[in-house]
């Protein structure tokens, strides 16, 4: 016991004192400010994963889990060459990694995304890709991917509003959004 | 410069006097009129979704009557002319009457514009040195010039002939002459600039046309003089005024060319439409064939084109063009034919579809026919008005008392023109 | 990268001798209406106005007061005068709505172009923008109601294509298959044809680029909306429809203040949010980040950085009204 306790303070110590990749954050420029919005809640109770993943051997081996069916159940990235050990770590589950092996904490998860999606990182970076609220001339909110794409399922359908740690922010919703009415036609505008 | 108080009250006396033909066709104006107003009152009111203009076809009826009037005004030119360019004198003695229909007409058109303004209250804005007239990049801005310019110019040659002939003095050729020369190109410019109004118009490509001013000329050359044909005829009946048949079929005879340059311009430009046949073909097949089942307008483009065709050979044929008959219906197809090419032919394609290609079908509401029928009232009671008092001056029954008569040696008689 | 810019069309009103049209005046930025000073001509044409005015004042007095009647053109008005002109409208709101408001009239920034930048790979058509538009503009909201923004669903089989183009789609959800969406407003053109036609100088284009209405000088003519070839610009064909409750009270006097009956509105990139430095709330709604603006005189903005990575194009391009409107396909 004593050494499986030593042995996850050790990794949970190396995730927290893993020092983010220079340079991948949106960079600012002259007068602006980025302020990065709250991620979406992860489903209730799972995180810390560790919690349950310190007493549970590493099985690398592909198949179908007993457990996780939440995310199982919409898995659709790339579900014919991927799996869940391609982006969560096979002995620390509260970080993701890169192919490299590195480990990547969950608030930079865009990190992981930009190893294949690398145009949209590049774009994502310049604002052109995804969402930005607050100012243009200053302060600025952008969001993380897992603000409108689910990991697991990664298309794009919907957003909803949350809070998050009081702040509004964003996720993904399993639906696609519904339109707001549509016009009214010139000859329906009678007084 | 006296005589004018008595001027004055005897043109009172000329419009108040009349046999019960005058006096019911002036209490129906006066009824039109008051339709009109109560109509009006109701769109000051609520505004202007009182009509059927929205977005999407946001000129219509007004601006289409409006366009058709300006052609009408125009129309005096082609009496002007051959009376005074070629002094041709049978129509020299009825040039004056053509300006009072310009007059007539041009009080028509400002009055569609009115009450087509979203804030005539503000009118002002546009008058130069109170306002902000943004002149002379807007082409509204420079219809509002010539427009009144016109209807000056028309007002000043009347009123000058008309109180000379009545004093029973000659009229100063130095003076009216040239006013009467300009009004040639000012006429002319006055349907130009309205065409040009639609023409400047690159988001309506149905307007964006180069064909489009001639196309006015020439069919403010065949509708205007129209008017004054079956107005000549109902002259010579009621008040003995000799105005020869020449005239008249000469005026005929100059239709008859404006007519065909009319439906020869009308062949070019739907030759331009079919055989190019790009994205902007839409607008003329929406008039002449409908798109999809938005197909209202179809009857009145074909009835258009039969009225002016019919005309056309009406006017062109000398036996039909010196029969009276025959002649008076081509007048009424001409009208008719003009009339729908001008309002629904012009404006409303125009629009149809929209710029994001979407179709509003519009049609006239109540409040619209209402008010278009009160300005209209307006329009042929002012003509009503200003012939009563000019036909007896022109053929001698309303002249100045004897004192005011004042001969001067080696003057011509009293002349009409 | 340089951006070529026209020159921002200079009509000559409130801004005589001035200088060239892209060097704004160093006071601009302080003084809160933005506009250059009175010039010498003020005199006489108030003495004009006013003679020629006290005619008509028997037929038209108590259409908006004679204050109203009497005020000059927006961009001739001192700072004095101005001050009591926003305090007249906000006496007004507060009569026809019951609530406080401000009022203000910031100028144009010195060195600011606004661009604005709509990602079609992105859209869906949820038409969130349309009615978020609407609510921080004041817009009538029936009878008639006036939406700003028009999106319009397109095929994909034919592309950008108005022929195949509808507004009045409804759906369960969007993007429906085989579908994209297009919306459009206002694409504050470099070379506007609503500013070349309206006979009053009542739309103008101010020089962050932004081109703006003034409802208190405006017509009614609708020569302007004839003109565009966007169907940007919307008429108030009755007395607008908005609850008090519904009414936004952050206001500009060129931008969102509640508009009287018979005058023209249109996108103002919300001038009263953009002047001081936010998103337009369009942008704010979006929830996919299809839109995209900010300084075009910036090289580091998004718009430009939009520019730079993607290939923009825009709206009718034959017409040479060179928008300030941008459509790409990020991916």
């Amino acid at each position: 016991m004593r050494s499986t306790h030593a042995r996850f303070l050790l990794l949970a110590g190396a995730a927290l004192a893993t020092p983010a990749l220079a340079g991948d954050a949106p960079p600012a420029h002259a007068g602006e400010r980025l302020v990065q919005a709250e991620p979406p809640p992860f489903s209730e109770g799972i995180y810390p994963c560790s919690s349950c993943h310190k007493d549970l051997p590493p099985n690398a081996e592909r198949r179908e889990l007993a457990f996780h069916d939440e995310q199982q159940a919409i898995f659709s990235h790339d579900a014919q060459h991927r799996w869940c050990l391609d982006c969560h770590d096979l002995n620390n589950r509260d970080v993701l990694h890169l192919s490299s092996g590195a480990p990547v904490r969950f608030e930079e998860s865009y990190l992981l995304c930009g190893q294949c999606h690398g145009d949209k990182l590049r774009d994502w970076r310049l604002g052109v890709h995804g969402k930005r609220v607050g100012r243009w001339d200053g302060e600025k909110t952008y969001f993380l991917c897992v603000n409108c794409h689910n990991p697991h399922a990664p298309r794009f359908k919907g957003v909803e509003e949350v809070v998050v740690a009081g702040k509004k922010t964003v996720a993904p919703t399993q639906t696609f959004l519904k339109p707001e009415p549509r016009p009214v036609r010139p000859e329906e505008q009678r007084r | 410069m006296s005589g004018i108080p008595g001027f004055l009250l005897g043109c009172g006396r000329e419009v108040t006097t009349g046999r019960r033909g005058y006096w019911l066709w002036v209490a129906f104006l006066l009824a039109s009129i008051a339709v009109g107003a109560a109509c009006y009152a109701y769109q000051a009111r609520v505004g202007l979704i009182a009509t059927n203009m929205r977005d999407d076809v946001s000129w219509a009826f007004y601006i289409g009557n409006f366009t058709f009037l300006v052609g009408v005004a125009a129309a005096a030119v082609l009496l002007v002319v051959p009376a005074y360019v070629y002094q041709w004198k049978p129509i020299k003695e009825v040039v004056v009457l053509g300006e009072l229909l310009a007059v007539s007409a041009l009080t028509m058109c400002l009055l569609f514009i009115l009450v087509d303004m979203g804030r005539p209250d503000r009118f002002l804005h546009i008058v130069p040195l109170v306002g902000t007239p943004n002149w002379p990049r807007s082409m509204l801005t420079w219809d509002a010039l010539v427009l009144n310019l016109y209807l000056l110019l028309n007002l000043a040659l009347v009123l000058y002939l008309l109180f000379k002939t009545y004093r029973g003095r000659p009229y100063s050729k130095q003076v009216f002459l040239p006013l009467v020369l300009l009004s040639i190109p000012v006429a002319i410019s006055t349907h130009t600039v309205t065409a040009f109004l639609y023409n400047g118009m690159a988001a309506r490509p149905y307007w964006n046309a180069s064909i489009l001013a001639p196309r006015f000329i020439a069919s403010a050359f065949c509708s205007g003089p129209a008017v004054m044909i079956i107005l000549f005829q109902l002259l010579r009946r009621a008040f003995r005024f000799d105005i020869k048949d020449e005239a008249i079929w000469k005026i005929a005879e100059l239709m008859a060319y404006a007519m065909f340059l009319n439906l020869f311009l009308l062949g070019a430009e739907l030759f331009k439409e079919y055989y190019s046949a790009t994205e902007h073909l839409l607008y003329t097949r929406y008039f002449w064939q409908g798109l999809g089942e938005h197909r209202a307008l179809v009857p009145y483009a074909w009835l258009s084109l039969t009225c002016s065709l019919a005309a056309f050979v009406l006017f062109l044929v000398p036996r039909t063009r010196q029969n009276f008959l025959t002649l008076n219906l081509g007048c009424l197809l001409i009208w008719a034919g003009v009339y729908v090419e001008k309002g629904m032919g012009l404006i409303i394609p125009g629009f149809t579809p929209s710029t994001l290609g979407q179709i509003y079908p519009y049609t006239p509401t109540w409040v619209e026919w209402g008010i278009a029928v009160g300005v209209f009232g307006v329009g042929f009671l002012v003509f009503t008005v200003l012939v009563k008092i000019a036909v007896p001056i022109l053929v001698g029954s309303f002249t100045a008392p004897d004192p005011a008569r004042v001969e001067s040696p080696g003057a011509t008689p009293a002349p009409m023109h | 990268m340089t951006v070529p810019r026209l020159p921002v069309l200079d009509d000559g009103v409130g801004r005589r001798g001035q200088g060239p049209a892209d060097e704004p005046a160093p006071e601009r930025a302080r003084d809160p209406g933005g506009r250059a000073p009175p010039r010498g001509q003020e005199g006489r044409r108030a003495f004009l106005q006013t003679a020629a005015a006290g005619a008509a004042l028997a037929a038209f007095s108590g259409c908006g007061g004679l204050d109203e009647f009497f005020r000059r053109h927006f961009r001739e008005l001192g700072p004095e005068e101005l001050k009591a002109v926003l305090a007249r409208i906000e006496r007004r709101n507060q009569e026809r709505f019951g609530r406080a408001t401000t009022v203000r009239a910031d100028g144009p920034r010195p060195g600011v172009e606004f661009g604005y930048g709509l990602d079609l790979s992105r859209c869906v058509g949820c038409r969130r923008c349309v009615y978020a538009c609407a609510r921080e503009n004041n817009q009538s909201r029936r009878h008639p109601q006036i939406h700003w923004i028009q999106v319009l669903e397109m095929d994909k089989d034919h592309g950008v294509d108005l022929t195949h183009a509808d507004l009045y789609y409804e759906a369960d959800a969007v993007p429906r298959p085989g579908k994209f969406y297009f919306p459009v407003q206002c694409q504050q053109c470099r070379n506007p044809p609503c500013v070349k036609a309206c006979p009053t100088r009542a739309t103008w284009q101010e020089q962050d680029g932004i081109v703006v209405v003034d409802y208190d000088w405006c017509i009614g003519c609708r020569c302007c909306m004839s003109a565009c070839p966007y169907g940007a610009r919307h008429f108030n064909w009755a007395q607008p429809t908005l609850a008090p409750e519904e009414l936004n009270p952050d206001q500009h006097y060129l931008g969102n203040r509640p508009r009287p009956k018979g005058v023209v509105e249109k996108c103002t990139f919300c001038i009263q949010r953009t002047r001081r430095g936010l998103y337009p709330a369009c942008l704010e709604a979006c929830p996919v980040g299809a839109r995209k603006f900010g300084n075009l005189l910036d090289p580091e903005s998004e718009i430009r950085k939009v520019m730079e990575t993607k290939r923009v194009f825009v709206f009718k391009e034959d017409l040479a009204t060179h928008p300030k409107f941008f459509y790409f396909y990020a991916t």
